[in-house]
């Protein structure tokens, strides 16, 4: 197959960016997106020109570092896949794909395709965990847990963090992110008592980042590569609204003492 | 140089108790006077850094990756072990002992080994503390499963993802030392080399991946968890940044450097495609619970898998071991396909698989609990091959997966440089010459969680620090050697990148320290890995600036590293003339092609140190004794 690419180069956060246009040809339609790009990297190396920058690593959809808008979708056209797990024959020789990365305000470019999601993991140290320290836990069994509990807890806690939800959200929102683990401790045991600390300061620290609200767009949903559903979202509204009930209630009762 | 395993002495179920009573102590408050330098964020890294800061100590965490939560134990899928007995089936604290050590073919500690057993149940309950989703069943309590190597269920799972889970776990309680202040996180840093300063592990030496600038960190210890170095091989089950550079470079300053040539072949991957392919995708061991392993009996058979009957199929693992029947360890499993392809049997386009075959899982359980179990896998099996796992059987061969070899350490996880302590992957501790499944993942966070915070209190408590800051001479000197090595990268300016060195590098190493080691071969690899050696620092191109995100250069200082390491592994292949585990000698086996250990002669690990020269480094032995388990020929018939 031939593919024509239109790339988005940029040398970092502070200088524009420009799209600039690579041929690959001899791409075997079972090689993956990321091989194909090896190629190209490979033709531009011996060409004496840089590379084009991506992140990538495990390359089979769970570590969460690659990510690329391909074709105008995060993580290109196919359902419930990483842009690593992508392969050549979703395509068709002749065919011209674009790729750009993540674009949203809270995820600035450090180079090309490349772009910086550390915001995601300050929201992470906000709240995203049970305060337990190494020691002093109880016997694995000690808290059963009903089936369906653990595997709804579960489809949750599949988020890899890659930040598709924010690039394909035309607000920018991180909403199915933040759900996915607010929602996984709110439905284990072992959440509930940060329950209501939890969900606002993670919220909160959601829009010091600079993320977009939720618009009930749903696109998120759409282009998640583990298929984090956004009933999630609709948990962490509730989270939200009972955490901000619960406050009100100390504030009353701490007012009247 | 004489090594002291510092093993306590007592009956071995005493050993950690007797030890952890012994080591010394550090005050609560003068915790927060030491600093610990943690190199890595995976499973190891991450338990390792959060408990040493709820512990009170400074911890500075270093990962190359944007985030802790990419490393790449997030990819292990299976599970992890634990002798909980909770399926009531004999399972104790001494069988996974037993089982560990048998599994590893008698070529690891008897005391460490028993003290990962004796922690591993802890483990558990960690993580259901953390919320870590392990599955379930109707009843609320936690599931288990069997694996390779293992008459009992003992291995814990979430889905096909539990290091996932397992990760994610150690990485919400490091966000919290994070925001804590007890951890400061410095990400998209690479360790670039050890800093010794009069005999001590100092500091680091580090590049920062988006600006390229050499920096320096110094602290009272350094703990390395930089997980293995598969990726030798170019094509592995490895992410594609997992190198050797931080436990190479330590090896350089001192650290000995044990079993180099102990790796492990995972038998269940998807075969590869074609020249292109940048990795090899695991389909998990767990698989093997249900998935029966066959080939044609006729040779170069080309019909499909379904148009052969059931009496002209082999089941080769069935037939050979019906005891342990498709459940063998994984050194068994991958040289037995490796055989059956190379007799002729194998399938597919390249004749380089086998099948795993559903067919009678669907029929016995049905498609939807097939689907529960394994769905995820089959799901990532279709997105690689476009074919359906669960109508026709999945296609897998061999692929390097694990390295059981790395820097020698002592009980105390601690190399031969006082201070640096390497945990996880990155050591060559537990796992002997052969790892089973779901022991990882054990492994990782019994050093994490539960062994270095104690350990590394007594030498911080017990050694006198002078105070070392980052302008100190040694610190100068390496950082200087280090920028000298990007500048000379840099500027070489060759014909070739690097990608393609380290394609040629792999296939050398595949081809003759694989599977099936034989001394003719492993001379000849250790000669040509030389020669490219060579080349490679004459012909190697690099394009863009050190002063920027360069993937090329990242790229280039690890395969570097690789040249040195690949060679180091061939002399130890060779000089180990027996068969045991994952390191195969075509010149010891038994008649039935089982591997044939020498007991006598090679009970050691063999601890490398180098010498100033990668081709001649010297070997020093740590022997082994076996108190309680009685080494006997391995058998899964």
């Amino acid at each position: 197959m031939k593919i024509t690419l239109n790339v988005w180069r940029q040398q970092n956060a502070q200088s524009s960016g420009r799209f600039e246009t690579y041929v690959a040809s001899n791409v075997s339609e079972h090689m993956s997106f990321l091989e194909m790009l090896d190629v190209v990297n490979t033709d531009l190396v011996k060409a004496g020109k840089e590379p084009i920058a991506f992140d990538h690593d495990c390359r089979e959809g769970v570590c969460g570092s690659c990510g690329i808008v391909i074709g105008g979708r995060a993580h290109g056209p196919n359902r419930a896949i990483a842009t690593c797990q992508l392969h050549m024959r979703t395509f068709r020789d002749g065919d011209t794909i674009t790729l750009e990365p993540w674009r949203a305000k809270a995820f600035p470019v450090i180079k090309d395709l490349m772009v910086d999601r550390t915001a995601m993991d300050r929201i992470m140290q906000a709240g995203g965990y049970v305060s337990v320290k190494t020691g002093g836990v109880p016997d694995g069994n000690a808290i059963p847990i009903p089936k369906h509990v653990a595997d709804e807890a579960m489809d949750a806690a599949a988020c890899i963090g890659c930040g598709a939800c924010v690039a394909a959200c035309p607000n920018g929102s991180a909403m199915l992110f933040v759900a996915a683990k607010v929602s996984q401790l709110a439905l284990l045991p072992q959440g509930q008592v940060e329950r209501t600390e939890r969900v606002l300061k993670m919220v909160k620290q959601m829009d010091d980042e600079g993320f977009g609200n939720c618009s009930n767009n749903y696109a998120c949903e759409a282009e998640c590569p583990k298929e984090v559903s956004v009933t999630h979202i609709a948990r962490l509204n509730r989270e939200y609204l009972r955490a901000n009930l619960v406050k009100e209630e100390q504030k009353e009762s701490a007012g009247g003492a | 140089m004489k090594l002291d395993a510092k093993a306590p002495a007592g009956p071995i179920q005493q050993k950690w108790t007797n030890h952890r009573f012994g080591v010394k102590l550090v005050n609560p408050a003068n915790k927060r006077k030491y600093s610990v330098i943690v190199v890595g964020t995976g499973l190891a890294g991450a338990s390792a850094a959060a408990s040493l800061a709820e512990l009170g100590y400074k911890v500075l965490a270093f990962t190359y990756h944007e985030s802790p939560r990419r490393a790449h134990s997030i990819a292990a899928q299976g599970g992890i072990n634990a002798p909980k007995n909770y399926s009531n089936d004999g399972d104790s604290v001494y069988r996974l002992f037993y089982d560990t050590l048998k599994g590893g073919d008698y070529r690891a500690r008897e005391a460490n080994v028993y003290r990962l057993a004796e922690v591993s149940n802890s483990i558990i309950d960690q993580c259901v503390g953390q919320g870590v989703p392990f599955a379930r069943d109707y009843s609320g309590l936690l599931d288990n499963r069997s694996f390779g190597g293992a008459q009992v269920s003992r291995t814990f799972y979430a889905r096909g993802q539990t290091g996932q889970q397992l990760l994610l776990g150690a990485y919400s309680v490091l966000s919290r030392q994070i925001a804590n202040k007890g951890v400061t996180l410095f990400e998209r840093r690479e360790m670039l080399d050890l800093v010794v300063v009069d005999g001590q592990a100092r500091g680091i030496i580090a590049r920062n991946l988006v600006t390229g600038a050499i920096e320096k960190y110094t602290a009272n210890a350094v703990v390395l968890a930089t997980g293995g170095y598969g990726n030798v091989f170019f094509l592995s089950t490895n992410a594609k940044a997992s190198n050797t550079t931080a436990i190479w470079r330590a090896h350089k300053r001192g650290a000995l450097f044990g079993n180099p040539c102990f790796t492990q072949i995972h038998p269940t991957c998807i075969p590869q495609s074609g020249e292109y392919q940048s990795k090899l995708t695991l389909m998990s061991e767990s698989l093997r619970n249900d998935g029966r392993v066959w080939v044609p009996k006729a040779k170069g058979d080309k019909r499909r898998p379904g148009d052969i009957p059931e009496a002209e199929r082999d089941y080769y693992l069935e037939r050979m071991y019906p005891s342990f029947g498709n459940l063998v360890p994984r050194d068994v499993a991958s040289r037995r396909a490796k055989e059956m392809c190379d007799k002729g049997h194998g399938v597919g386009e390249t004749g380089l698989a086998v099948y795993l075959d559903f067919a009678d899982a669907i029929k016995r359980l049905g498609k939807d609990n097939v689907a529960g179990k394994y769905g995820n896998l089959f799901d990532m099996y279709k997105q690689i091959t476009a074919e359906d796992p669960y109508t026709t059987p999945m296609r897998i061969y061999p692929a390097v997966h694990y390295t059981m070899g790395g820097l020698w350490v002592d009980y105390n996880l601690m190399s031969t440089i006082p201070g640096l302590y390497v945990i996880g992957e990155a050591n060559f501790s537990d796992h002997g010459a052969n790892r089973l499944g779901a022991s990882a993942l054990m492994q990782g966070l019994a050093d994490g969680y539960f062994i270095l915070p104690y350990t590394i209190g007594d030498y911080l408590a017990s050694t006198k620090f002078p105070a070392v800051g980052t302008d100190h001479a040694d610190f100068k000197r390496t950082e200087t050697e280090i920028q000298k090595q990007v500048e000379k990268l840099m500027s070489v300016n060759g014909k070739t990148t690097v990608d393609e060195f380290h394609r040629q590098l792999g296939k050398i190493m595949w081809d003759h320290v694989g599977m099936a080691r034989n001394a003719a071969g492993l001379k000849k690899a250790a000669k040509e890995i030389s020669a490219l050696r060579e080349k490679f620092w004459k012909d190697v191109k690099i394009t863009g600036v050190a002063a920027d995100v360069n993937s090329e250069l990242e790229k280039a200082g690890r395969v570097a590293d690789f040249f040195e390491l690949g060679e180091l592994m061939a002399l130890d292949a060779l000089q180990r003339e027996e068969s045991c585990g994952g390191h195969f000698r075509e010149e010891h086996q038994t008649d039935e092609g089982e591997a044939k250990r020498n007991d006598a002669k090679f009970a050691y690990v063999a601890a490398w140190e180098y010498t100033g020269k990668v081709s001649s480094p010297k070997m020093h032995k740590e022997k082994l004794d076996f108190e309680y388990v009685k080494p006997s020929q391995r058998s899964y018939k």
